[in-house]
C-alpha cells in the first residue's frame, strides 16, 4: 500500500510538531510520523501519572486533534529514499511518498562507558525521565544523577515528582562553567525562567560540579556508586543511577539518504542552509539533528523547515533573527558544558563498550576504522546498530561510527519484502 | 496518579498498571529485568526511548520488541529472558 502526501515530517517532537503544523497551515496534506504512541518527542513526553496534563503546546494538539496534520502514531522508518519511505507500524508496512520530506529525528544521550555501565538500575539522564513519564517505579528508590548538562536538573526534578529520593546531582563541568553558563542565561529569558523554576524545584538536593561517577557496583544490579569529586573519591549507596553525557544528533536516516552531514564537536550534525534545506533536494532538517540548541531552537527550525517545504518564502524570512538567536544559544550550551577528558576515559580494559554483543575495550584496541572492527569484534552489530558503542566510542576519539544500512531498526521480515517500496525505488518516484 | 488499570501477564503473573504506561514499566514492577546478554548478564532498560534495546522481551509471541516503546494492553502476554 502507497500513500501520498504533500509533506512527509519524520519525528513528533517540538521541531517535526513546528514543522508539520507550518506547512499544514499552508493547505498542505501533512503526514506526520513517529515511533512513539504519541506527540510530543522527549521534551514534551507524556506523563502517565498526570493523564490529564499534557505538555505539548495547544497549537501543536489542535493540529492533530481535528486533524489539520495527520499523525502516524508507532510507525517507525526502516528503510528510506528521497521522496519515499518504507515505514513500519502495529498492523504491517506501508511505502510513504512524498515531495517534500522534513527530518525531525532529534537527539538521544552521549551514553559513556564505565566500570558496572551494564549493571540494571543504570540507567540514561534524559533515560529515566523517560522511563518514569511511562510509569516506571521510582517512588522511594535512592537516586544519582551524574554526567553533564542543563538536562541532569530536568531530570533530577522528574525523579523527585515520580517519588524518588534524590540524594544528588553530579556534573563533571567545572564550576566556574556552570556559574558562567547560568550568568549568560538573561539573553534567552525562557530559558531563564526555566532554570529558576528547576531551582526551586530541587531545592535540598546538592549539585557538585567536577564531579564524576568512575563506577558502579552491585551483583545483579546496581548497589552503589564510586564518585571522583573535588573533595577526593567517595562510595554512595543507591538503587539507581541515573548518568547522561549530553545529547548527540540523531544522523542516521539523513545520513542513508544521503544528506552531508558536519561535524560539531565529536558527532555529526545534518548541515542545512537558513531555509533548513539539507545538500538533498526535496529533503529538509530541523531540531537537534542539526546540532544540540534545545526546544526553542527545534520549534523555530521546525517552523522554518515547515514554511520553506511549501514555498511560503516572507514567513521563512520572519524567522531568521529567532533562529540565529537561538543558535547563540546552542553555542553558549557547547562552550560550558564540554566534556573534561577524564569521562572519557573511565572505561578499563575489561569494561564493556558493545553492550549488544559484550565486547569489551581492550578487544578494540588496534582498530582504527568501526567497519573493521565490526567485521573482526561484532562491536556495533547487534539490535542497536552501534547507536550507543558507536557513539561511544566516537566521543573517544576511538574512531568515526559507521554508516547505517537498511534496515535502521530490526523490521519484520514481511516488511523488508514489500513489493510496492521496492516498485516505488525501481520506479523514477525516487531521484537522488 | 489517575486513569485506569489495565492487567497483563508478566511471565505468567498477573500485573495490574496505570493505562498508558510501558511495558518496561510493568516489568520494573514486579521487580523483574528483561534480557540476558549474550554473555549472560542481566540487562534493564538503559535509554528509555528506543535506541538502547536493552529492555527487549518477548510480547504476544512476538520477540525482541523494546519494552520501553510498547504501551500495555489488557491481556498482553510478556516474557522475559529466564
Amino acid at each position: 500500500m502507497t500513500e501520498r502526501y504533500d509533506v512527509l515530517v519524520v519525528g513528533a517532537g517540538p521541531a517535526g510538531l513546528s514543522a508539520a503544523c507550518a506547512a499544514a497551515s499552508r493547505g498542505a496534506r501533512v503526514g506526520l510520523l513517529d515511533a512513539q504512541a504519541r506527540v510530543g518527542g522527549q521534551v514534551w513526553r507524556h506523563d502517565v501519572a498526570r493523564a490529564d496534563a499534557s505538555s505539548v503546546p495547544r497549537a501543536f494538539t489542535r493540529a492533530i486533534a481535528r486533524a489539520w496534520v495527520e499523525f502516524l502514531a508507532q510507525t517507525q522508518v526502516v528503510a528510506a529514499a528521497p521522496g519515499v519511505l518504507l515505514v513500519e507500524d502495529t498492523q504491517g508496512a506501508r511505502s510513504l511518498q512524498t515531495d517534500a520530506l522534513i527530518l525531525a529525528t532529534g537527539a538521544r544521550e552521549l551514553m559513556l562507558p564505565f566500570p558496572g555501565w551494564t549493571l540494571p538500575g543504570v540507567t540514561g539522564a534524559g533515560g529515566l525521565q523517560a522511563l518514569a513519564k511511562q510509569g516506571w517505579p521510582l517512588a522511594g528508590k535512592r537516586v544519582v544523577i551524574a554526567g553533564s548538562g542543563p538536562l541532569l536538573l530536568a531530570a533530577a526534578a522528574s525523579a523527585r515528582r515520580h517519588g524518588a529520593k534524590v540524594l544528588g546531582i553530579h556534573e563533571q563541568a567545572r564550576a566556574d562553567m556552570v556559574f558562567r553558563f547560568a550568568c549568560g542565561l538573561w539573553r534567552w529569558p525562557s530559558k531563564a525562567s526555566q532554570a529558576l523554576r528547576l531551582r526551586a524545584q530541587l531545592a535540598g538536593i546538592r549539585y557538585s560540579c567536577s564531579s564524576v561517577v568512575l563506577r558502579a557496583l552491585g551483583d545483579d544490579r546496581v548497589r552503589a556508586i564510586e564518585l571522583d569529586g573535588p573533595t577526593g573519591r567517595q562510595q554512595t549507596e543507591c538503587d539507581v543511577l541515573a548518568v547522561g553525557y549530553g545529547l548527540l544528533p540523531n544522523v542516521e536516516l539523513p545520513q542513508a539518504l544521503g544528506c552531508k552531514l558536519e561535524n560539531d564537536g565529536a558527532h555529526p550534525r545534518v548541515r542545512t542552509d537558513d531555509r533548513q534545506c539539507t545538500s538533498v533536494t526535496g529533503v529538509f532538517a530541523a531540531g537537534e539533528i542539526c546540532g544540540i540548541g534545545g526546544r526553542d531552537a527545534a520549534v523555530v527550525e521546525g517552523a522554518i523547515a515547515g514554511y520553506a517545504a511549501v514555498g511560503a518564502v516572507a514567513a521563512v524570512q520572519a524567522l531568521q533573527r529567532r533562529r540565529q538567536h537561538q543558535h547563540a544559544f546552542a553555542a553558549h550550551l557547547q562552550r560550558h558544558f564540554a566534556l573534561d577528558s577524564r569521562v572519557l576515559a573511565l572505561a578499563d580494559p575489561e569494561t564493556l563498550v558493545c553492550r549488544c554483543e559484550d565486547v569489551p575495550l581492550h578487544a578494540l584496541d588496534g582498530y582504527i576504522d568501526a567497519r573493521s572492527a565490526k567485521l573482526a569484534t561484532r562491536c556495533g552489530m547487534g539490535a542497536c546498530q552501534g547507536r550507543i558503542c558507536g557513539s561511544a566510542l566516537e566521543a573517544m576519539g576511538r574512531f568515526p561510527r559507521g554508516d547505517l544500512r537498511p534496515p535502521f531498526f530490526p523490521a519484520r521480515l514481511a516488511t523488508l519484502g514489500d513489493t510496492d517500496f521496492s516498485a516505488d525505488l525501481n520506479s523514477g518516484v525516487v531521484s537522488s | 496518579m489517575s486513569g485506569e488499570r489495565v492487567s497483563v501477564q508478566l511471565n505468567g503473573i498477573a500485573v495490574e498498571i496505570v493505562s498508558g504506561s510501558s511495558v518496561a514499566a510493568a516489568i520494573a514492577s514486579l521487580g523483574m529485568l528483561s534480557r540476558r546478554s549474550v554473555s549472560g548478564q542481566w540487562r534493564a532498560p538503559l535509554c528509555g526511548m528506543g535506541v538502547c534495546f536493552e529492555c527487549r522481551v518477548c510480547i504476544d509471541g512476538v520477540a525482541q520488541q523494546r519494552a520501553c516503546m510498547v504501551q500495555v494492553r489488557e491481556g498482553m502476554q510478556v516474557r522475559t529472558d529466564d
